[in-house]
């Protein structure tokens, strides 16, 4: 007896729905073995890591606070990955989005009001696009693997940052803390609701919307679409892959780099030495998660968002580590990634056959010559 | 039908052989979920024998093979193997019954050598240097020469055939599996195929041999099981059979005649010019192009010839401007120079093209056929991109065009490329261009893995097409299609063109000399070519 994966006709979209929700399902039950292994109690558990913070307004707000930049992140990571192009350092684009859209109100202490904030958000779009060109062309001009190099450039703007923050832009009057100077309440993007929830949630939503445009109803999302599947077929439509490569990752980055500078000019209020706890590397789930589709992706920000909570949540309850949330996000994309066969295979328990008996002799029926 | 005249006449069969079946499948049906692909099928083959498994794409021949290889198990029948039933679990229990295969793909491995290449599918270990005197041993008694010490990616199509028939040889197999041996082949190297095959069934060893060439099934085959839709529908001696009634047999119904009009005048515009085009190799394994000119008048079919990898790819790429040339005057579209240009702006100016390979060239497998339209046809100002927006709406209608005009046949309205059959695929493929009433097309292969019928029926719409006033340049490597449809001929060898020749004064042997590369003299004219219908 073996298990045999039979491949579909063709894609299916049932499937396509169902893949995440079996992955999340089996993520669920894995956590669930986790906890009771630990010693922990397991319903108590994920009924703190899953439900609790859904239950409080205060914590809604958290969670839409960390949906914003998984969604700016992952919407552009999804166009990236859509083009066959690998960007995985939109966690140091993130930072570089930071740090160019806080030369304004560190140079500027005084100039305040929604021009200042407006150009801080585009000196933020540029800053993480600048730094996405570095791999986009030595992609384009030497062949250097993009993952490999985008990766590497994580680690440089995070220490950059780090040194920007301790160094040259500390807060003179902080008390030696690395941080800049906080921010004033002109140069913070305006609140819609609560006490954190600020205007970018609408820009989240308005970029993932746009992008499933794009996506969907555009030449442009049809290059991507097609270059990313079969090169030679977007070469024979007269599409561009070096264009692509580079303009994959210019919004990829330019939308780090909007999340980095969203979060710079919203709850932090500040430059610190680290803005971010991996939310680009998170997006790259969340990306997944939400089968490369800009709607998709704003559902799954909101089950990657609810990993941190509860992660911190089943930390302070039950005492268990705190890389429990890196545990529950690294199961999840597991599963995502092995769930996607689903969509283009059916699974088949075969039992190997015994000898066939003998069956009568069917005639040929007509046409013997 | 006039009888087969070739320059060295090859072994002919002289009637099925007698004896009782080494190989025999007795209603063998297999169930794929809701298609049975094989429906209580019977073959027998018996020693010494070539039969000939005949039928169209899609009507169950590779899943009998897969079977009768131990690929896939039957849902229901049995297989006897010199009377004795067995199972034949995986291919590794076929080759110990003794049945070998080579397949129309090889599984070669490019940079190691012919011996090494051998020895690594070998079941159980062997001295080297006793594998090479076995190779030379055996590859010289079948008239296959071989040197086991070169390398692979050094070898011919034909002589990697070659290796990988040595290699089912040296198992000593009694009954040798062929799918489609040569449609990588020239004529000649195909009658040297045939004069082996004559070689072993001597010995008293089976062959089945699947091909769509019925020419050379008619010249082989001592036995033809003909399948349609998952049965056998007849059984016959294929030497006693016409090829236009083997084909309808295929096909289940007579097929339509070609009908091509008097040629056009030679004084009708030179509609696409090749002038000097020269192309560097793109990667070490790509073929130079040197030099090539050539001149497709509208109203003409020009084919060009020659053994797969002689530069038809790299031709192909220059012509549809996927590469650019190095000078804008090298080629020409209604005498507008674009050596330069990009293929869009080539299809403005009522250029199509088709590429050979349909799956990742000419379609995305995982787009919908509407979305496939919009790949050749967004920047032709047909109005499917307005203002960067698709209409894929609008795609959708050209689909049902040209679904029409090809009975392309599929499952839903706009399914996805990679769910059709590779035939239906191909007329979807073609006749999306047509359905643009092109000025100059470009097509390679334009039947490759199409059933009979379908066959026919692009190769009288290109026929069409040309007496339009088009001008139609064909690459194909089926000799009998360049013969059917085309008014002139020209071979590309080693990235070489040929001068074009009539293709009513060829034979197949004149343009088989030119495929080897013997550019010197003129093609033989000396027999009549045989034509399929």
């Amino acid at each position: 007896m073996h298990i045999e994966l039979l491949r579909r006709p063709e894609r299916s979209s049932r499937m396509a729905l169902l893949s995440p929700l079996i992955a999340l399902a089996l993520t669920v039950v894995c956590g669930f073995i986790i906890f009771a292994l630990n010693g922990v109690d397991p319903l108590g558990a994920l009924y703190v890591y899953f439900i609790e913070k859904l239950t409080a307004w205060w914590s809604i707000q958290d969670l839409i606070v960390k949906i914003v930049p998984l969604t700016l992140i992952g919407v552009g990571l999804s166009i990236c990955y859509l083009s066959n192009t690998w960007n995985v350092g939109a966690e140091g684009q993130l930072a570089a989005g930071a740090i160019a859209g806080s030369v304004l109100p560190i140079f500027f202490p005084d100039w305040q009001g929604p021009v200042v904030v407006a150009l801080m958000l585009i000196m933020g779009i540029l800053g993480g696009m600048a730094y996405a060109a570095i791999p986009a062309l030595l992609k384009t001009r030497f062949g250097a693997n993009e993952i490999l190099t985008s990766l590497m450039l994580v680690y440089v703007a995070g220490f950059f940052l780090d040194w920007l923050a301790r160094g040259p832009w500390r807060n003179p009057a902080g008390h030696n803390f690395p941080n800049s100077r906080s921010f004033s309440d002109g140069q913070l993007l305006p609140v819609i609701a609560g006490q954190h929830v600020t205007i970018s949630l609408v820009i989240a939503l308005v970029v993932a919307v746009a992008a499933w445009f794009l996506l969907r109803k555009t030449l442009t999302g049809f290059q991507i679409r097609v270059l990313g599947q079969a090169p030679r077929a977007g070469a024979f439509a007269g599409f561009s892959h070096n264009r692509m490569i580079l303009l994959a990752f210019l919004i990829s980055g330019g939308l780090a780099g909007l999340a980095g500078i969203c979060e710079v000019a919203g709850p932090l209020g500040q430059l610190r030495i680290s803005v971010s706890p991996g939310y680009g590397f998170t997006a790259i789930i969340v990306a997944f998660l939400g089968r490369l589709n800009p709607l998709g992706i704003i559902v799954s920000s909101f089950v990657l968002a609810l990993s941190y909570l509860g992660g911190e949540g089943v930390q302070i309850a039950y005492g268990v580590s705190d890389q429990i949330a890196r545990v529950f996000q690294g199961m999840l994309l597991f599963f995502v990634l092995a769930c996607d066969a689903l969509i283009l295979y059916r699974i088949r328990v075969v039992r190997t056959l015994p000898a066939v008996p003998a069956k009568p002799v069917v005639e040929v029926t007509h046409g013997r010559t | 039908m006039s009888a087969v005249d070739t320059v060295s006449p090859p072994p002919r069969p002289s009637g099925r052989p007698q004896g009782a079946p080494t190989l025999e499948a007795v209603g063998i049906t297999k169930d794929f979920a809701t298609i049975r692909a094989n429906d209580h099928i019977n073959l027998g083959i018996r020693p010494g024998e070539i039969h000939a498994l005949l039928g169209e794409n899609g009507a169950g021949k590779s899943t009998l093979v897969k079977i009768l290889y131990g690929a896939l198990q039957p849902t229901s029948g049995e297989i006897r193997w010199k009377g004795k039933p067995v199972v034949i679990t995986n291919p590794a229990a076929a080759r110990r019954l003794g049945i070998g295969m080579v397949f129309q793909h090889f599984s070669l491995f490019d940079a190691l050598t012919v011996a090494e290449n051998i020895s690594l599918a070998l079941a159980d270990r062997m001295n080297m240097a006793a594998l090479r005197e076995r190779i030379t041993r055996v590859s010289s008694e079948y008239g296959l020469p071989l040197n086991p010490n070169s390398s692979v990616a050094d070898l011919s199509v034909g002589e990697r055939q070659r290796v990988e028939i040595v290699r089912c040889l040296l198992q000593e197999p009694e009954l040798i599996i062929m799918d489609e041996p040569t449609s990588v082949l020239t004529p000649q190297e195909a009658d040297d195929l045939f004069v082996t095959l004559k070689r072993l069934t001597d010995e008293q060893c089976s062959v089945l041999y699947i091909s769509h060439r019925l020419e050379e099934v008619k010249q082989i085959c001592h036995h033809a099981t003909i399948l349609r839709h998952g049965k056998v529908v007849a059984e016959c001696d294929p030497q006693q059979e016409t090829a236009g009634r083997l084909a309808s047999l295929m096909v289940g119904a007579e097929l339509r005649q070609l009908h091509a009009p008097e040629q056009v005048p030679s004084t009708a515009p030179v509609r696409l010019a090749i002038r000097n085009l020269s192309v560097p190799p793109a990667h070490p394994f790509a073929t130079p192009l040197e030099n090539i000119s050539l001149d497709v008048r509208g109203g003409e079919i020009v084919a060009i010839a020659g053994v797969a990898g002689n530069g038809q790819d790299e031709l192909f790429d220059a012509l549809s401007g996927e590469v650019h040339a190095r000078h804008a005057d090298t080629i020409q579209i209604d005498g507008v120079q674009v050596g330069r240009k990009g293929v869009n702006a080539r299809r403005r100016l009522k250029a199509a093209f088709v590429p050979e390979e349909r799956i990742g060239h000419g379609a995305v497998p995982r787009l919908r056929l509407s979305e496939n339209v919009v790949l050749t046809r967004h920047g032709t100002r047909e109005g499917l991109v307005r203002s960067g927006v698709v209409n894929f709406p609008g795609a959708c209608g050209i689909v049902g065009r040209v679904t029409q005009l090809f009975d392309v046949r599929k499952g839903t309205p706009d399914p996805e490329a990679g769910s059709l059959s590779g035939g239906n695929l191909q007329k979807f493929v073609v006749g999306r261009e047509f359905d643009r009433q092109p000025g100059v097309l470009v097509v390679c292969q334009p039947t490759w893995g199409v059933d009979a019928g379908a066959a026919t029926t692009i190769r009288q719409a290109l026929i069409d097409l040309a007496r339009s006033g088009s001008a139609v340049l064909m690459i194909s490597q089926d000799l009998d299609e360049i013969l059917e449809i085309s008014d002139r001929v020209a071979v590309i060898s080693k990235g070489q063109l040929s001068e074009a020749h009539d293709a009513h004064g060829i034979t197949r042997e004149g343009i088989g000399l030119l495929m080897g590369g013997s550019h010197g003299g003129g093609p033989a004219s000396t027999t009549e070519a045989t034509r399929a219908h």
